[in-house]
């Protein structure tokens, strides 16, 4: 314990290793709150939930906070419910139908026009379905009706999705042009906003006595929260909040893992020497020549692409992995030290010797190389999923990587897509290598006179 | 010259048996979902039936009876095959079992045939698609890792001259930016050059359509290679950078070597003889660790940059499940990480004083 804590001390000397100390509790709590706030049911349900779940969340959206770095203001996602945003007007016409007028009045001064529209109706009726009209009035008083149509079947939650930007009539009537340029944007230039108001009339028709309607204009924006959007709509947070408890645990089981296997051989190799040696030397031999990323590959396609069995491989090909013979060339050194010939001289068997004194005196030289190797196996799950391999259910950093590279992230210039996931890995990465490097200078006798 | 023939013989025989069990596990973790032979059966039913159906001597036939006589014929080679026997036997028939016809089939390279990819000759064997794609691989990674390694030598040897100047200093504070692999940099570099500046292509060997002019393709191939190497240099270059200083400082404060400076041995001559000359094994070792990494870290690279070699491969054949595929590349990769630690081994034994017979003349 006094050990550990001189150790801690002797860390905080070095600029970097606290830099890497601080990313790492930032990391260390990120993970904790992200288990606690979404748990992995949840989190499973929502990366896996398709549209439905993300139907209010525009498709592809930069992150929000682009807009403090952007002279152009970028539209955020308005729901207007015509319970609130919208004024309602009830008219009877004839015995039993009557006529709704839903008006609403809103202002747009975003500088981009948005990235979609749609019309949610929440209708209420038994038999005979509403029919409904809308007509656009923009800013410079142009006027556009369009969307007559009966609300059919109800899908979603008693919602009835009817896509403007989809719209026949305006698709037609705009044509080169898509929708929302047609509806926002100025007539004599056609990438710039007409800022104002716009009037938006719904008007529906219901036949039925207690019938009733409600709808929500929904003007999709091009950015969204912390993370923004991919092409299912998810919130990329979740993704990137969850990578990391995932790329923590992988990370570190996985460093752990195939270190005490090959620790213990190497100790056993080294203590016992002769043909226990050579052993040893051989069976690491074969190892270098078993290639590991594609029996892993190989793994993931044939039996499951589940992180947990990916780690499991991981660590039964590790058992003996290549940096057995650093180990050895350590214990063959300790071997002789004064203090293994008295525990040898008072009795003590091999094993006494090998796990007692053998192996805890290395343990200094074992931990930088431990703390270097956990960015590695971090990056390896985020490659493995580049490859199409990712675990199938859990949302990681390197599924989101993947999915933005899959989906042409680069080409039609999601940046951000690509660079989250990116940035997560490269400041995790770096938290582990600067505590790994500082660690190696105060363990490693030789590099501390330098 | 007779013990270095007596060394390297002992070694090419140890790392034969490391490759042989290396190959032998491969074949065993390939097979264990049965795919191999799942594929195996499947193309001896097909090529059968198709041959039943399309020979003229049974064309009097009904349906039936063809199915019947196809039922027995694949029942026969697949008796032939050994495919009606257990994959794996560990008792004295062992050298009758699937699993070792396996092991020699991909010993002797004889990898069988392709399910869906060809070559561009339009073979189906496993063994031509594989020489077809291999000279873009070792193209592309092997002067990427001697860019890399001659780099860092020679930066680490000036670093080490400057101990606690500004660049060791900064050399060091860099050495985390190698944590990332280099698919990663390859990722952030298309999006600098290729997507945002549009002034490198996103990947590939060469433009679509090739130039005809041989100095034109030669460019594009050039232009084609800059990112991929590039990416390959960020990741290496400076860890290798760092841990080359720090080896050639714990070196350089050796007596011997602070004996030579006393006697007023000039730096470079300090350097080659009493620095690089006892550190040169290692330095080869590492190498040689390097070179096979970049074999097994090529297949994302080079999917990331749609490389036209072996790593992509891999990726075509994973994304249409081409199994016999993928174990001959697998099989390939062993071969190359086996014959890649015996030529080290071989150079080692060349450069190691303690091995080397009657060459004194060189130190």
């Amino acid at each position: 314990m006094k050990q550990l804590r001189e150790t801690f001390q002797e860390l905080t000397r070095f600029k970097s290793a606290l830099v890497g100390l601080g990313i790492l509790a930032v990391i260390v709590a990120l993970a904790i709150y992200t288990v606690i706030t979404i748990p992995y049911g949840k989190a499973v349900r929502l990366w896996r939930g398709g549209e439905d779940m993300w139907r209010y969340n525009p498709v592809n959206a930069k992150p929000a906070w682009i807009n403090y770095f952007t002279p152009r203001k970028l539209p955020q996602t308005r729901v207007l419910r015509s319970e609130e945003h919208a004024q309602m007007e009830e008219e009877t016409v004839g015995k039993t139908s009557r006529k709704v007028t839903i008006t609403y009045q809103f202002r747009y001064t975003a500088d981009l026009p948005p990235s979609e529209l749609a019309l949610v109706y929440k209708p209420a009726f038994k038999k005979k379905r509403p029919l409904v009209s809308v007509t656009w009035v923009t800013p410079d008083g142009r006027e556009y009706t369009f969307g007559r149509i009966t609300v059919k079947s109800v899908s979603v939650h008693g919602r009835y999705w009817y896509s403007i930007s989809r719209d026949q009539k305006l698709v037609q009537l705009f044509g080169t042009q898509n929708v929302e340029e047609g509806l926002f944007c100025r007539v004599d230039d056609m990438k710039r906003v007409q800022k104002g108001d716009h009037r938006v009339v719904i008007t529906a028709y219901l036949f039925e006595p207690d019938a009733s309607i409600e709808t929500e204009l929904v003007l999709y924006g091009t950015v969204h929260g912390l993370a923004g959007t991919d092409h299912l709509r998810r919130d990329i947070m979740v993704g990137l909040l969850w990578g990391t408890p995932v790329a923590l645990s992988f990370g570190l089981a996985a460093a752990l893992g195939t270190m005490i296997t090959s620790v213990i051989i190497a100790a056993l190799g080294a203590w016992f020497g002769g043909y226990a040696d050579s052993l040893v030397q051989r069976l690491t031999e074969i190892r270098m020549i078993i290639p590991t990323l594609p029996i892993l590959i190989m793994v993931g396609m044939f039996f499951s692409k589940s992180i947990w069995a990916i780690l499991a491989t991981l660590l039964v090909l590790n058992i003996i992995e290549s940096s057995v013979k650093n180990y050895r060339a350590i214990f063959l050194q300790e071997k002789n030290a004064p203090y293994i010939e008295a525990a040898r001289s008072y009795g003590a068997g091999h094993m006494r010797i090998i796990f007692r004194y053998l192996i805890p005196r290395v343990i200094p030289w074992l931990i930088p190389s431990f703390v270097l190797a956990v960015p590695s196996y971090v990056f390896l799950e985020a490659a493995l999923a580049v490859l199409g391999l990712g675990d199938p259910v859990l949302p990681t950093w390197g599924k989101v990587l993947s999915d933005a590279y899959g989906r042409g992230a680069l080409f039609q210039g999601h940046y951000y897509w690509v660079l989250e996931p990116a940035f997560m890995l490269m400041v995790t990465g770096f938290g582990f290598t600067m505590i790994g490097h500082a660690l190696d200078r105060i363990f490693n006798p030789r590099l501390r006179e330098i | 010259m007779i013990r270095l023939a007596r060394y390297t013989f002992m070694r090419a025989i140890a790392i034969f048996f490391a490759l042989v069990i290396g190959i032998f596990l491969t074949i065993v973790v390939a097979n264990m979902g049965g795919y191999v032979d799942k594929i195996k059966k499947a193309q001896v039913e097909e090529s059968i039936s198709m041959s039943v159906f399309t020979n003229p001597a049974y064309k009097n036939l009904t349906t039936e009876e063809k199915r019947e006589l196809i039922d027995k014929l694949v029942a026969l080679e697949l008796e032939r095959l050994g495919l009606d026997k257990p994959f794996i036997r560990l008792d004295r028939n062992f050298l009758r079992s699937r699993a070792f016809k396996y092991l020699i089939d991909a010993l002797t390279l004889n990898l069988g045939f392709a399910e869906h990819i060809h070559s561009t000759s339009g073979s189906k064997r496993v063994w031509i698609i594989i020489q077809e794609r291999l000279p873009y691989s070792v193209l592309l990674f092997t002067s990427a890792s001697l860019i890399v390694f001659f780099t860092s030598i020679y930066v680490a040897l000036v670093l080490s001259r400057r101990y606690g100047s500004i660049w060791d200093r900064l050399s060091v504070s860099l050495a985390p930016l190698s944590t990332a692999p280099p698919w990663f940099y390859g990722v952030i570099l298309i999006l600098i050059f290729a997507a945002s500046l549009r002034l490198l292509p996103f990947g590939g060997f060469v433009s679509i359509p090739p130039p005809k002019n041989p100095f034109a393709y030669a460019l594009s191939v050039i232009l084609h290679m800059i990112l991929p190497l590039s990416a390959w240099f960020i990741s290496g270059i400076f860890a290798s950078v760092y841990s080359w200083r720090t080896f050639f400082l714990i070196y350089s404060s050796e007596d011997y070597v602070e004996m030579a400076r006393a006697k007023g041995v000039p730096g470079r001559e300090l350097e080659r003889r009493y620095i690089l000359r006892p550190t040169l094994p290692p330095i080869i070792t590492s190498f040689a660790l390097m070179l096979i990494s970049a074999w097994m870290g090529a297949i994302i690279t080079e999917s990331v940059f749609k490389w036209p070699g072996l790593g992509s491969l891999y990726m075509e054949a994973i994304n249409s499940f081409d199994t016999p595929v993928i174990v001959g590349l697998t099989m390939i990769y062993a071969y190359l990480l086996g014959i890649t630690v015996f030529v080290l081994d071989f150079i080692y034994a060349l450069v190691d004083p303690r091995i080397k017979v009657g060459g004194g003349s060189a130190i």
